[in-house]
């Protein structure tokens, strides 16, 4: 497969990133071609994102040189990078909710001379023949804070087109939009393209890469893997390429034995404040003693269920746990009682106790398994802790030490081990290996294992192809809140998992 | 296994960090030694108990409100609680409860009126608590308002008078309120013992419930211990309750002492208290902090007020060393977490 380089803008050539410990990036050499969508994919922790800091500004690579239109250029930071006419639209949108739409666009460079005032009419005038380009019809003085998210992806666009963009990077600009929003985005990519702009473009859907892209660039635990015309490509080639050929592996043995259904979920509903769908009618069911994963990309209601089971969420529909319903007026501390443990997504913002011992994360939500008479009984609670230091392997110098002093992966076995001691029936475990290296991704399956041979059912979501062919009985795909595929793990493939993530709109 | 090598960590682990810790104590000593030296007979022990018996006051609000700092959180309204509480008090002994359809009094006596007091307390933290969760207001607002309120309410139980004459009538059988600020038990004020066993119980919450062990959470991740099963908003409601019954307490307790209520007293006293509450190491971001500490933040700010007054600073320096010790209490306590945060880290490093 041949393309010829004379349409090349910017290469980035040999680039490499070490960090301590890891290599993010290898030798990478990419090319962006001008006036086409350059698609860029990877799987989590392939370097996509290492390598488009480096493009934007926001990191310095360890070894290698950029060029722009031939020439080698040092960019120093994202002005610099803005200087050569490189723009990025982060995934978390960075705009002023309070400000308008006008003043967000000139955020950091008001149209404005001394101490007279900022020349609003100038910018408003500008502000609106930029939104012209892109086909909409927003005020200028709209207060961000109205726009719908499909419209504030768009105000973002407008900020690099204002810095006069000559290649612009779109970091999954999709993942909270709706079917009709990506269309509009879409349009306006191709009316960009039009007009000279090179897009580099992240996404993990696949399907809307195949619409969108030109050109696609495949990295693979930070090198380069493959690059080729979007027109002579299948998914299924990009799933090959992006996972590899060497088989996944295997932590479930052959002989796997699963009791009773303890948990039955039917026709889950939920709906949020804002009246969008989150979860869309879900059912499913899960054994005792069995392991089920359920894959999706970020958005896809994944986490959202999880929420229904243990959090606050009001949904409609009915959960099973042992045969005793769970009500949505069921506190959490009930759920847990009845026989649920969760380690959420997100460890840092609602896993770990920070500045609390060790000891006291582990214990604190089975507490009241420990009591003699209202106190807690500290010799059964020391020998508790103890036992799960011991049995989960955390490393830790004392049970009194901070949590906040331990490694990632040593943070998310004392969430498990808190889980754990609530002894729960059935175990919620969202992203667990977010965050950790892959010594202790591999700890945390063998403990998954382990955990089911005790009889346990695990419900875990992941949006790693290869996590999820690796350790699961069962496999479910979620995609826009509903449930697309229920597939035991032997019979299916990655494509197909890939291709039932896109199915939901 | 992992657990042997620790000791010989924390033996060659940092003596800074424990005399870091122990601050507030050592500050406590430095103190006491300092007037000891410039005040004649700051250390006899009649001299003593007086300042004690100042410092209860100041303790009881400050205990209260220790849990309510360590959720994060924070009760302006304290000060006016203790005026309020001792208005109700000096309210029912002087004029009795009024039932005017009947055109009688009724006269409760001193064992009905402490509790009735100490459950209103209790009853306007719990509104401070429900208006905090219920409806999500940020508890420096809700205790402001809360504050201006109670601090009106009192006013308008007395008009602005003051009650006198609190130790009732032998006739009525409502005597002995005086006994609570003036009585002594086993040779010292009934108010030294009150403040000691207050402490007592409190620790003991903290350390030895869950619900201690809840607050703790909270102050610290809020999010995850509502993931953990921990009923936030019915822990945090108790948390605002308990400062209520303190400041009850201290205003029955100065009420006594008194043998009087004004609608003033009281004012900025929470002020005192906070100040008390964070020189004992509590962090107002929440989740770190002591019962011990509180006291002996108590103990410093009283010893350091009594004592220069002692030694005839006057007021106005008072007022400016008070706030440089704040201060520099906070900087310390600053630099302790980061201490022993990389102590912390340091003794992982010698497991991984």
């Amino acid at each position: 497969m041949s393309i010829s380089d004379e349409n090349v803008i910017l290469r980035a050539e040999d680039i490499c990133m070490v960090f301590p410990g890891t290599k993010a990036l290898d030798h990478v050499t990419y090319k962006v071609y001008q006036g086409a969508v350059n698609v860029i994919i990877g799987e989590n922790g392939a370097g996509k994102s290492t390598l488009m800091k480096i493009i934007s500004g926001v990191q310095s690579p360890t070894h290698g040189q950029l060029y722009l239109k031939g020439e080698k250029v040092h960019i120093t930071g994202p002005r610099s990078a803005a200087q050569h006419g490189i723009g990025m639209v982060h995934q978390e949108l960075n705009l002023s909710e309070n400000l308008t739409v006008a003043e967000n666009l000139f955020l950091g460079r008001e149209q404005q001379k001394g101490i007279s005032p900022i020349d609003e009419r100038h910018q408003n005038t500008i502000a609106k023949q930029t939104m012209a380009r892109l086909k909409q019809n927003i005020a200028p003085n709209e207060l961000v804070a109205n726009l719908k998210v499909g419209q504030k992806q768009l105000v973002e666009i407008a900020k690099s087109l204002i810095a006069d963009v000559d290649i612009l990077i779109l970091d999954e600009p999709t993942s909270a939009l709706s079917k009709k929003e990506v269309q509009v985005l879409f349009e306006v990519i191709n009316d960009l393209t039009q007009q000279g702009v090179s897009i580099v473009y992240i996404s993990h859907r696949l399907e809307e890469l195949m619409e969108i892209g030109q050109y696609i660039t495949i990295l693979r635990d930070g090198k380069f893997q493959s690059e080729a015309m979007v027109k002579d490509i299948d998914v299924a080639w990009i799933v090959r390429e992006m996972l590899g050929s060497e088989p996944v592996t295997n932590f479930l043995t052959a002989d796997r034995s699963f009791g009773e259904v303890v948990l039955q979920a039917s026709h889950i509903n939920l709906i949020n404040e804002a009246e969008v769908t989150l979860v869309d009618d879900v059912s499913f069911s899960l054994r005792a003693g069995e392991i089920v994963g359920i894959y999706g990309l970020m958005g896809a209601g994944r986490t959202e269920l999880f929420e229904c089971l243990l959090g606050k969420e009001r949904f409609s529909g009915e959960f099973t746990l042992d045969k005793q319903k769970v009500n949505t007026h069921m506190s959490t501390s009930e759920r847990i009682k009845m026989g649920l443990g969760l380690v959420p997504e997100d460890r840092k913002q609602s896993g770990i106790f920070p500045i609390s011992s060790v000891a006291n994360n582990l214990s604190m939500s089975s507490l009241w398994k420990r009591l003699k008479g209202l106190a807690i009984n500290e010799v059964s609670e020391k020998e508790a802790v103890t036992k799960t230091i011991d049995e989960l392997s955390i490393k830790v110098s004392s049970p009194q030490v901070e949590i906040q002093a331990l490694s990632g992966g040593n943070q998310q076995k004392v969430v498990i081990g808190r889980a754990l001691l609530t002894e729960p029936k059935v175990l919620l475990l969202d992203e667990p290996t977010r965050g950790i290296d892959i010594g202790a991704k591999g700890d945390v399956f063998e403990m998954m294992v382990k955990l089911s041979e005790q009889g346990i059912g695990i419900l875990f979501s992941t949006s790693d192809l290869k996590e999820i062919m690796a350790v699961s009985d069962r496999i479910l795909v979620m995609s826009n809140g509903k449930l697309t595929a229920d597939l035991m793990r032997d019979e299916t493939n990655e494509s197909q998992l890939v291709h039932a993530s896109a199915q939901g709109f | 296994m992992n657990i042997k090598n620790n000791n010989h960590v924390l033996r060659s682990g940092n003596l800074g960090l424990i005399l870091l810790k122990m601050r507030t104590f050592i500050a406590l000593f430095i103190i006491l030694g300092f007037f000891s030296l410039t005040v004649d007979g700051f250390l006899a022990p009649a001299s003593l108990i007086i300042m004690i018996k100042h410092i209860s006051i100041n303790a009881f609000l400050a205990l209260g409100i220790t849990f309510v700092i360590i959720t994060a959180g924070i009760d302006l309204s304290i000060g006016a609680t203790l005026g309020f509480c001792g208005m109700v008090a000096g309210y029912l002994i002087s004029h009795g409860l009024v039932i005017e359809p009947l055109g009688i009094a009724i006269f409760p006596s001193v064992w009905v009126v402490v509790p009735v007091v100490i459950i209103i307390g209790g009853f306007i933290g719990a509104i401070n608590g429900f208006i905090i969760t219920r409806y999500k207001v940020a508890p420096f607002i809700c205790t402001l308002g809360t504050m201006y309120i109670i601090r009106g309410a009192a006013m308008l139980l007395s008009g602005g008078e003051t009650f006198a004459g609190l130790q009732g009538n032998p006739e009525l059988g409502n005597t002995g309120f005086d006994a609570i600020g003036s009585g002594y038990l086993f040779g010292l004020p009934i108010a030294i013992w009150l403040m000691f066993i207050m402490a007592g119980v409190i620790a003991y919450i903290a350390k030895k419930l869950p619900f201690g062990r809840h607050v703790y959470a909270i102050g610290d991740n809020e999010k995850a211990a509502e993931l953990s099963g921990i009923k936030v908003n019915n822990v945090k409601v108790w948390v605002y309750t308990i400062a209520g019954i303190c400041a009850a307490i201290a205003g029955i307790v100065v009420t006594s002492q008194l043998v009087a209520s004004h609608p003033a007293t009281g004012t900025t006293f929470e002020m005192n208290a906070i100040a008390a509450v964070v020189l004992g190491g509590t962090s107002l971001a929440g989740g770190r902090g002591t019962i011990t500490g509180t006291l002996i933040g108590a103990f410093v700010i009283g010893i350091l007020a009594d004592g220069l007054v002692m030694m005839g600073v006057s007021e106005f320096w008072q007022m400016v060393i008070k706030g440089v010790v704040i201060i520099i209490a906070v900087i310390i306590d600053q630099m302790q977490n980061k201490m022993q945060y990389k102590a912390a880290i340091g003794s992982q490093k010698a497991v991984c």
